[in-house]
């Protein structure tokens, strides 16, 4: 009787044996939760970063080279014991109270097991910790490409690099972007962000519960090596662009210089600028902030993103578009008594021959030429009232490049001031406007306002008789043929070849006997237009757009200096200089004085001072 | 008449082919990628333990049978001794007093209680005039069983106190009443109910059961009050369920059984090990990750993985294969134990030998019970497996010695008590 007590027990020893194997039957083999979970906990991806690619100017010389950041990273969770942490708080720099708070943080952010505990840690720190890494385990670093220039330039052009937003992550098409990326923000960083980040690596090791590698897995076979990005060249002349920089040092204003024939842009300068170094990833917390509160806006691109009033500049397309439409011809002549009458209003301009010619017109500037020019368009037979008149002359300008956006490789572009006929609708009522509510368009004024960057486009459209190409910074990428196609279409305006000769024969004049002339430079023709922008919050802007040589242009710019004056004083003078740079870069100006006077001048106004 | 020594080849098989997979798993658990040898470290240990296992394993075969039925009751008593010396003089580690630090070694004279324990209640049974169903021969059995436990339990190491449960089976095998088993199972079931669905409810259905029963059996007058009897205690047993667990036992011992229970989600606290048990065990899959290969193993995610949870490296490197594998051969050894006690011929040796499989299959249920979830952490050993050379030698002693009782079985004669 009591051996079958022994069945009993033999019995209770296999039914708890089936039970465990038929439980790790269904932990091992039907529920592979485990195995992922296993995964996500003892497996790391490691990132690694490629070489983002370098970024040279048009003559090869490097600008933009990577430098090696390190974060020092935590693994999360984090097991503190056996971490001697007020000798790593010592060794980082660090109170305990701060190591507690980080690494709560750390343990919030915590992505793929790991979270970064200290930014950019600084080559001295370490140097200190690094040989005594392995005592702190569950730190580790990671490395990622910050940028470094070797120029002191250019900042507004190359733009920077930052980490990857919150709102980037969640718009990416594909997942390329992890937090804590970094990416092109500004500039040709973030247009050209695609050639220049290459492709990142990926290995996957496994870790211990302290974080510490315990070797690839799968031998490494899912592991991926990264593909270094692609290098870029741009159109611009690093010395052009120095020397531009020097001249409008200490103003506020800007510079764009493009090559006409092919729509490259030489140089692109809008000051006060800012130092590309102080905005890498590493310097750029330190010097944002008063950056972005200066007065002298040093962040803002004014060459692509202010629109001024043209003033004068305006005067040669006015006269093409006049000459296109029929209102004037190459051998017209207004009288000028010094003033335009416009009933009981008088707009002013300034001594010089009467009648005045096309040519003269441009050379000398007259206001008066152009209230007529501008009167005679606008009450063409052809045209049925002021609005279709007003709707051809919008026309013309749109097809130079105007109140749109040209589509530019620089960041932050305004399309610029160009009203349309309903805007006038909307000021006077419909049918009840006329020539004479907008007459000072016809001179650069009124509702009207050009980016430097138009005005050098108008320049190089002017140069080229008639047709331009896109402007852009971007020449070439390595391991790619072709830029992106937009920058190689020719853009053909609604001006004909034939009616530009006369326009550029006026503005030679400029530069020999007209508003430019005192600031000539030997051995160049330059086709340029003055003009004195006025400014109803402070001194006039002095503005200036040219092209040389006149015949054969190869350089085609547009000046513009805030609240300085007339455009003969300072946006003249310095144009010519670039030119003179350009043309003749090995040799130094014989116009030393102008050179240093415009170098040396403080420009800015007093009142954008304060607090500086 | 010339007598066989024969060693029986199965158990012995059964034990080394456990003993490979155990320093294979040691070993497996704290290689650091090749920068340990077999013979260094923990699995360098392990190997010793068996070689000394070897020596004792010759030694006792060298002695006669007779021999340690003669000094049960010394085994035993110095045991015992060891035991209370422990609590003056042993070395604390991890909370429990229950190490003797003997030169550069320790040993855990809890792991050998049961050695001296299966020999106490072997010899107090197999006396003429002993028996089960008399109350006094029951209360010197339980005191046999219940002095070691308090010991143990003093030394603050209530898991290795739990297994002296084991010998209840003994009892039982032996003649003790079934109601003692009844009851003690009603008792678990009870508490675990209480804790999952609430005193309330299980007090309903203890009602409705009790309703249905009665209704079939109401003209059986002589079962009314019984079965009410016994439904009341049930109820009245629910009730105190809260206050034991409450408040005899500990914080930690609460949370063990609460997460076991899913009562309680604590995968970075109490649930800690349990979780990262299961998950290395579960992510083993069919197959295994492979011999040293397991990514969690060698991750060190699991406290106490070369003791305690050894169990979780054979899952998750040898998969469901190895596992379920390891669960046979232990339930191959243990249903071989028991069928050498019961064809031993002295109900000494019969007992002897079915409290070491007993004790191997208590070890085994709770042991691997707990990395798979299904028992509450409680911090014993999987025999021959588990790093530690006091339960290797421990284990060794009482397989050996039941092997050695067996195989001298011819020399004795029929017992007439069976």
């Amino acid at each position: 009787m009591l051996s079958r007590r022994s069945y009993y027990i033999y019995a209770a020893v296999l039914i708890v044996a089936m039970i465990y194997v038929y439980r790790l039957f269904q932990l091992q083999v039907l529920d592979d939760k485990y195995a992922v979970l296993a995964d996500k906990i003892s497996l790391r991806k490691q990132t690694i970063y490629p070489q983002r690619g370098l970024i040279f100017d048009r003559n090869k010389k490097l600008l933009v080279y990577n430098e090696p950041v390190r974060d020092l990273m935590v693994s999360v969770p984090f097991q503190i014991e056996g971490i001697d942490t007020s000798l790593l708080c010592e060794l980082i720099g660090i109170d305990t109270t701060e190591f507690r708070e980080r690494l709560e943080r750390a343990e919030k952010n915590a992505y793929q097991r790991k979270a970064v505990f200290l930014k950019n840690v600084s080559n001295k720190i370490y140097a200190r910790i690094h040989e005594r890494l392995f005592e702190f385990k569950g730190f580790f670093f990671e490395i990622r490409q910050d940028r470094n220039y070797k120029y002191v330039s250019s900042a507004h052009v190359l733009g920077f690099l930052g980490e990857v937003s919150r709102s980037d992550l969640e718009s990416q098409e594909s997942d390329y972007y992890e937090q804590g990326d970094f990416v092109g923000k500004k500039g040709v960083e973030q247009f050209y962000e695609e050639f220049l980040r290459g492709e990142k690596g990926e290995k996957y090791i496994y870790i211990d519960k302290l974080g510490t590698s315990k070797g690839s897995y799968q031998d490494g076979r899912l592991d991926i090596e990264p593909v270094d990005g692609n290098d870029l060249i741009l159109t611009i002349d690093i010395a052009l662009q120095e020397y531009g920089e020097q001249l409008l040092q200490n103003k506020m204003g800007s510079m764009v210089a493009i090559q006409p024939k092919t729509g490259e842009i030489l140089a692109l300068i809008s000051s006060p600028f800012y130092n590309p170094r102080n905005f890498n990833i590493q310097n750029r917390s330190e010097f944002y902030g008063k950056a972005a509160v200066n007065p002298t806006k040093p962040l803002f691109n004014r060459a692509v993103s202010a629109p001024y009033p043209p003033g004068s500049t305006f005067k040669p397309l006015m006269a093409l578009v006049a000459l296109q439409d029929g209102a004037i011809n190459p051998g017209t002549h207004f009288p000028c008594p010094g003033f335009y009458r416009l009933g009981g209003r008088i707009i002013r301009c300034h001594g010089h021959p009467s009648p005045t010619s096309l040519e003269r017109s441009i050379a000398s500037s007259c206001n008066t030429f152009y209230c007529h020019t501008f009167r005679t368009m606008m009450q063409l037979d052809k045209y049925e009232d002021t609005e279709a008149a007003y709707r051809s002359w919008y026309n013309y300008l749109q097809s130079f490049g105007l109140g749109r956006a040209l589509g530019i490789d620089v960041n932050g572009e305004s399309k610029g001031w160009l009203k349309d006929a309903e805007f006038y609708d909307r000021m006077h009522g419909k049918g009840s406007w006329i020539y004479a509510n907008i007459i000072s368009l016809s001179f650069g004024q009124g509702e009207l306002g050009f980016t430097p960057m138009q005005m050098a486009n108008i320049a190089a459209t002017i140069a080229n008789r008639g047709y331009f190409y896109t402007p852009h910074v971007i020449k070439s990428i390595s391991g790619v043929d072709t830029i992106p196609s937009k920058y190689t279409e020719k853009h053909q305006t609604l001006v004909e070849e034939k009616y530009f000769n006369a326009v550029i024969e006026g503005m030679k004049l400029v530069t020999i006997s007209g508003t430019a002339a005192h600031v000539a430079i030997e051995g160049i023709q330059i086709a340029g237009k003055t003009g004195t922008v006025q400014n109803p919050h402070g001194k006039n802007h002095s503005a200036y757009m040219a092209f040389a040589p006149a015949d054969d242009p190869e350089i085609a710019i547009a000046v513009v200096v805030e609240e300085s004056g007339y455009g003969a004083t300072w946006a003249a003078p310095m144009a010519h200089l670039m030119i003179e740079k350009y043309m003749f870069p090995d040799s130094t100006t014989k116009k030393q004085y102008l050179e240093e006077r415009l170098m040396n001048a403080d420009l800015i106004p007093e009142k954008y001072k304060n607090g500086n | 008449m010339e007598t066989k020594t024969r060693i029986d080849f199965i158990s012995l098989l059964l034990y080394l082919f456990i003993a490979c997979i155990g320093i294979a798993s040691v070993y497996s658990a704290t290689s650091e990628q090749g920068a340990f040898t077999l013979l260094e470290g923990r699995s360098g240990r392990q190997l010793m333990w068996y070689g000394v296992s070897v020596f004792l394993a010759i030694v006792i075969f060298l002695l006669n049978s007779e021999f340690f039925e003669v000094f049960s009751w010394y085994f035993y008593i110095g045991l015992m001794l060891l035991l209370v010396a422990v609590l003056f003089v042993g070395a604390e580690i991890a909370g429990s007093r229950s190490w003797l630090k003997i030169g550069s070694f320790s040993l855990q004279p809890a792991e050998f209680a049961k050695y001296g324990t299966a020999f106490a209640i072997a010899a107090f049974l197999s006396h003429i005039d002993v028996s089960l169903s008399k109350r006094k021969d029951l209360l010197t059995a339980g005191a046999i069983i219940g002095i070691p436990a308090v010991l143990i339990i003093l030394q603050g190491d209530a898991g290795s106190a739990l297994v002296f449960s084991s010998f209840i089976l003994v009892l039982y095998r032996e003649g003790l009443t079934p109601l003692v088993l009844v009851l003690g199972l009603t008792a678990i079931l009870i508490f675990v109910l209480t804790m999952v669905i609430g005193t309330g409810i299980l007090a309903g259905i203890v009602l409705a059961i009790l309703g249905v029963f009665l209704s079939f059996t109401y003209t059986n007058k002589k079962i009314i009050l019984p079965s009410i009897i016994a439904a009341v205690a049930c109820i009245a047993f629910s009730f105190s369920v809260q206050y034991i667990f409450s408040e005899v036992l500990q914080e930690h011992q609460q949370k063990r059984i609460q997460v076991t229970l899913n009562l309680l989600e604590d995968p970075q606290g109490a649930g800690y090990n349990v979780n990262q048990a299961k998950i290395a065990i579960g992510s083993g899959g069919f197959n295994g990750k492979g011999f040293l290969k397991g990514s969690h193993t060698k991750g060190d995610f699991i406290p106490e993985q070369t003791t305690d949870f050894i169990f979780c490296t054979i899952g998750e490197e040898g998969g469901w294969l190895w596992s379920a594998g390891t669960i046979l051969l232990f339930t191959l050894l243990i249903l071989r134990l028991y069928w050498l006690a019961h064809r031993a011929k002295k109900k000494y040796k019969r007992v002897f030998i079915f409290s070491v499989a007993s004790i191997i299959f208590f070890h085994l249920t709770v042991n691997i019970g707990m990395t798979i979830g299904l028992m509450p952490v409680i911090g014993i050993p999987l025999p021959l497996i588990s790093y530690g050379g006091s339960s290797i030698l421990a284990f060794s002693l009482l397989i050996f010695t039941a092997l050695r009782f067996d195989a001298s079985r011819d020399e004795d004669l029929q017992s007439v008590f069976s």
